[in-house]
């Protein structure tokens, strides 16, 4: 009577699978994986090695999927995840299509994502936590749940840190509702290592680590470009040239947040150019209107030794 | 004596999947879903103890199942229920509410009559375990 | 279809106002440029004008009869602001596959109408214009009531919501039925039927129409056994019941003191008669807001005006009278039982009873947006020749916040009232659940039933009897956009 009613959505899985044979081509195509992965390539730039690790998960997912089908043993797979990786390199939008693939694949049954920090799980007086942490996981429910900067969640140096109360409960729930969330811990590699080290609880529920490289320059200037045409913008060559320099110099300081500063750097760009364009005066042509000139570029304060902007505030402790 | 309050008193008491499938139907239409419980199902007993506060954005029923375990686990010869509320404009009350445990022996209630003027009676409803008492 | 210019509005005043009888659209009673404002009241009239008579002038006739107008000019027009009190046919269509029938559309300015009351709305909208030679056949179909007239009105005293709250019932249609047979039991007999029904299942028991204090049955002794039976099933479910005490009688004092008894009796609820008049539902609705108590409204005699296509006034305007007049209960037909009724017709009879504004339908016959301005809803009932093995088409076509009535359906039943109530109960609920677990009801339906009636036997026997009783007749009133027939 309830068969059709709450049951997760799973991989299609075609009728050869009664005569004990599966066509692995079409599982594939039928799990709309490939589709994902399509889209990932083309939303992210680089991020090679973290694409060729996704494909793999997702085609372990797929063949997981089938072995059931044929009575091979798999169990209920661990897929909490670990992403590690400097600000601005993608992890929660690599987060975002995990949780479609999980979706897809039955791993979980809503496939939404619920995003947080230590604030969101962690109480300011005693008693509070539990609530806060349980009140996270019940929204987290069914689809994936981000931890970004989870280390923050572990304080050594203060032996009452309610955090602490955040992690037992987290590690229950990790191991003991498998079916009914995935987590995934985010932040700076070193940081990430130092804390599964203090917390073997956590290293052991984590199936999958990924690392996130910094973005090269060249990368960064295609994905301040994609970004420029998304919003109807471009460069002018003398921009271009302008914007390669940028992204070197800024690289070099403070607080960089790879494609997060990209972001930043040209929501100013399209600010100073609005400016330059009201102060002008007169007429102004499409061109006009959507071109980034060198000007827009170099008025940044990262030429002249400073830094843009605060890009990203690690949390003072 | 089975009380029969609640939308699905007059079927067996629902599986831990069916309760789960009529969590899932309510958190799909963006219903807040609350489990209460008491010791008195006197029908005019509006209020109920609160198992926590309504849960508002959740997608998926195993976070309000761990919630009807958990009040389950604490009061076993209590009546549960959970409510689904709708906050959108012209509703804003419940729109689903279901038992999802009774005590093992359902007291019932006993009917009391005094006397009014012209035949009439006053009724008053008495739950029988207080009653006895 | 514009305005011929030969009998568009006479604006030489000394020729419109010379003594003699114009044309009606001659007397500005036509205006095919009006654009209605947002205060007009808006009617829509299906009108079968005389061979000869041009559709133009019919409609702007029907606007002249319902608002101003008289036969000849009249002079006393020049001391008012004739100009705004004239309503105006703005727009005339030929009916769909009926020719010789026109829909006509009329404006009438707020100022017409006094605030509040539904015998002053209905004098002037239905008045003198339903008897107009020159028209073979006039229908009211639908009304466009303007915020600020609704605004005026208190509409339904306890409405959908808080019946609801009050009752503590929530999630499913709620059950009734009404006690038969309808004429001849003894008070004490009357209050059994009415006990078994609760005590089995039901929420409601029901007074017919016609139960109001004849020889058999005087109106105090039904009144008294029904709240002994009420009283007591609410003691052996734990649930809260009721019985709709027709309170309908010769006189509103008569009304008033059978509604006092039931009150001191302790009943949730009252009912009345649409037969009983405007004035008299608006007084009964305000005494109901002042205590605490529910309104039922059985639309008796309703059918010699609403069921002709040509003639007379839709149930959907009744239906928005009544919403404004303020009742909680309204039977709006079963589309599936024995009364009459197209289920898409009735459909939109149960929108505008239900909706917070009812947007403009012509499959369901609804002609204009109506925003209902915060108006509470009304419980639209169903009753009338269904049984348990319609379930699932009832709850299809109409959703949850309705009120079943299985009569027959239960007090019938081979086993006894009690098994009646159970076997519509354990129906209602099977299918609501199997509805919010994602069945397709109305195809599984009758599946869905049958594996309920493996376990519960009083299902089964309904099943038995009734499995295959329907009324298959097609509907007279039937939307003239889109072909529907009857449901089986």
């Amino acid at each position: 009577m309830l068969n059709t009613a709450f049951s997760a959505p799973s991989a299609a899985l075609p009728a050869e699978a009664a005569e004990g044979k599966l066509d692995l081509g079409s599982l594939f195509i039928e799990s709309e994986v490939p589709e994902f992965l399509a889209e990932l390539e083309a939303d992210l730039i680089g991020l090679k090695p973290v694409k060729r690790r996704i494909r793999e998960i997702a085609a372990h997912l797929v063949i997981g999927r089938a072995r059931e089908t044929l009575g091979l043993t798999s169990g209920a797979p661990t897929l909490h995840m670990a992403f590690t990786g400097n600000p601005g390199t993608g992890k929660t939008t690599v987060a975002l299509k995990m949780a479609q693939i999980l979706h897809r694949l039955g791993y979980v049954r809503r496939g939404h994502l619920v995003s947080v920090t230590r604030d969101d799980l962690v109480g300011q007086y005693i008693g509070h936590t539990a609530p806060k942490t349980k009140e996270i996981l019940k929204k987290a429910m069914g689809g994936v749940l981000f931890i970004d900067e989870a280390y923050y969640l572990y304080r050594p140096e203060n032996e009452r840190d309610y955090g602490q109360e955040a992690i037992e409960i987290l590690l229950q729930v990790m191991e003991n509702q498998r079916d009914d969330l995935v987590v995934i811990l985010a932040g700076y590699k070193d940081r990430m290592d130092r804390f599964f080290e203090s917390n073997p609880g956590f290293r052991s529920r984590i199936a999958h680590h990924i690392d996130f490289p910094d973005y090269e320059d060249a990368e960064l200037v295609s994905i301040a470009r994609t970004m420029a045409e998304a919003a109807d913008y471009t460069f002018s060559p003398e921009a271009a040239v302008a914007l390669e320099e940028y992204v070197s110099k800024r690289r070099a300081q403070p607080n960089f947040a790879n494609a997060r500063s990209i972001r930043n750097a040209l929501d100013r760009m399209r600010l100073r150019l609005s400016l330059r364009l009201f102060e002008e005066g007169g007429l102004a042509d499409r061109a006009a209107l959507s071109t980034i000139t060198e000007g827009d570029v170099r008025a940044s304060r990262v030429f002249s030794g400073g830094i843009d902007a605060p890009d990203y505030k690690p949390r003072s402790e | 004596m089975r009380i029969t309050q609640g939308t699905f008193s007059f079927l067996p008491d629902l599986t831990p999947a069916q309760v789960r499938a009529q969590v899932q139907y309510c958190l799909d239409q963006g219903w807040a879903v609350s489990v209460e419980h008491t010791d008195d199902p006197h029908p005019r007993n509006t209020y109920w103890e609160m198992w926590g506060p309504p849960m508002f954005d959740l997608r998926d029923a195993a976070g309000v199942v761990g919630e009807i375990d958990g009040c389950r686990n604490t009061f076993p010869t209590r009546y549960v229920r959970v409510n689904a509320f709708d906050s959108t404009r012209g509703w804003e009350t419940v729109r689903l509410s279901f038992i999802v445990q009774r005590p093992p022996v359902e007291d019932g209630f006993r009917l009391e009559r005094t006397e009014g003027p012209g035949r009439t009676q006053r009724y008053a409803m008495q739950h029988r375990q207080y009653s006895a008492g | 279809m514009g305005a011929d210019a030969a009998i568009g509005q006479i604006k030489d005043a000394k020729k419109r106002y010379a003594a003699g009888v114009l044309k009606y659209a001659q007397m500005g009673y036509w205006d095919g440029d009006y654009q209605p404002k947002d205060t007009d009241v808006l009617g829509l009239f299906r009108i079968t004008p005389q061979d000869g008579v041009d559709p133009v002038e019919a409609a702007a006739a029907v606007a002249g009869e319902s608002s101003t107008a008289t036969w000849t000019v009249v002079w006393t027009d020049r001391l008012t602001a004739a100009d705004m009190y004239r309503a105006k046919a703005y727009k005339v269509e030929p009916v769909p596959g009926q020719p010789g029938q026109y829909f006509c559309w009329v404006a009438y300015d707020l100022d017409l109408f006094e605030e509040g009351s539904i015998a002053n709305l209905t004098a002037s909208i239905i008045g003198n214009v339903f008897s107009f030679k020159p028209l073979k056949a006039c229908r009211l179909e639908d009304m466009r009531l303007p915020v600020a007239y609704v605004k005026t009105f208190r509409g339904p005293p306890t409405g959908i919501v808080v019946e609801r709250e009050r009752l503590d019932k929530f999630g499913r249609p709620l059950l009734g039925a009404t006690t038969k047979p309808k004429l001849g039991l003894s008070g004490k007999n009357y209050g059994r039927v009415v006990y078994e029904g609760l005590k089995g299942g039901l929420d409601f028991v029901k007074d017919d129409e016609n139960i109001n204090s004849q020889p058999f049955m005087h109106w105090r002794d039904r009144f008294l056994y029904c709240m002994e039976a009420v009283n007591k099933a609410q003691a052996e479910t734990g649930e809260v019941k009721g019985h709709y005490l027709n309170i309908t009688a010769g006189t509103m004092e008569e009304m008033y003191r059978r509604a006092e008894f039931a009150k001191d009796l302790g009943s949730v609820v009252v009912m009345v008669d649409l037969i009983v008049g405007w004035t008299a539902i608006q007084s009964i609705s305000n005494w109901c807001r002042e205590n605490d108590m529910l309104l039922h409204m059985h639309r008796a005699g309703h059918g010699t005006y609403t069921r002709q296509k040509g003639h007379g006034i839709s149930f959907r305007v009744i239906a928005k009278w009544l919403r404004l007049a303020g009742v909680d209960h309204l039977h709006t037909g079963t589309a599936v039982g024995k009364l009459e009724g197209d289920p898409m017709t009735v459909q939109g009879y149960y929108n505008v009873c239900r909706e917070t504004v009812t947007k403009t339908d012509y499959t369901r016959g609804i002609f204009f947006d109506q925003d209902w301005a915060g108006l509470r809803k009304v419980m639209p009932v169903a009753s009338g020749g269904i049984h348990a093995g319609q379930m699932h088409q009832l709850i299809d076509l109409f959703g949850e916040d309705v009120v079943l009535q299985f009569g027959g359906g239960t007090i019938g039943h081979p086993d006894g009232i009690q098994a009646g109530a159970i076997a519509n109960r354990v129906a209602l609920e099977t299918m609501i659940l199997a509805r919010n677990e994602g069945r397709d009801i109305k195809n599984e339906g009758p599946e869905i039933l049958i594996e309920a009636a493996k376990w519960c036997s009083p299902l089964r026997a309904a099943l038995d009897t009734w499995g295959e009783v329907t009324f298959n007749y097609a509907s007279t009133d039937t939307s003239d956009f889109v072909p529907t027939a009857s449901v089986a």
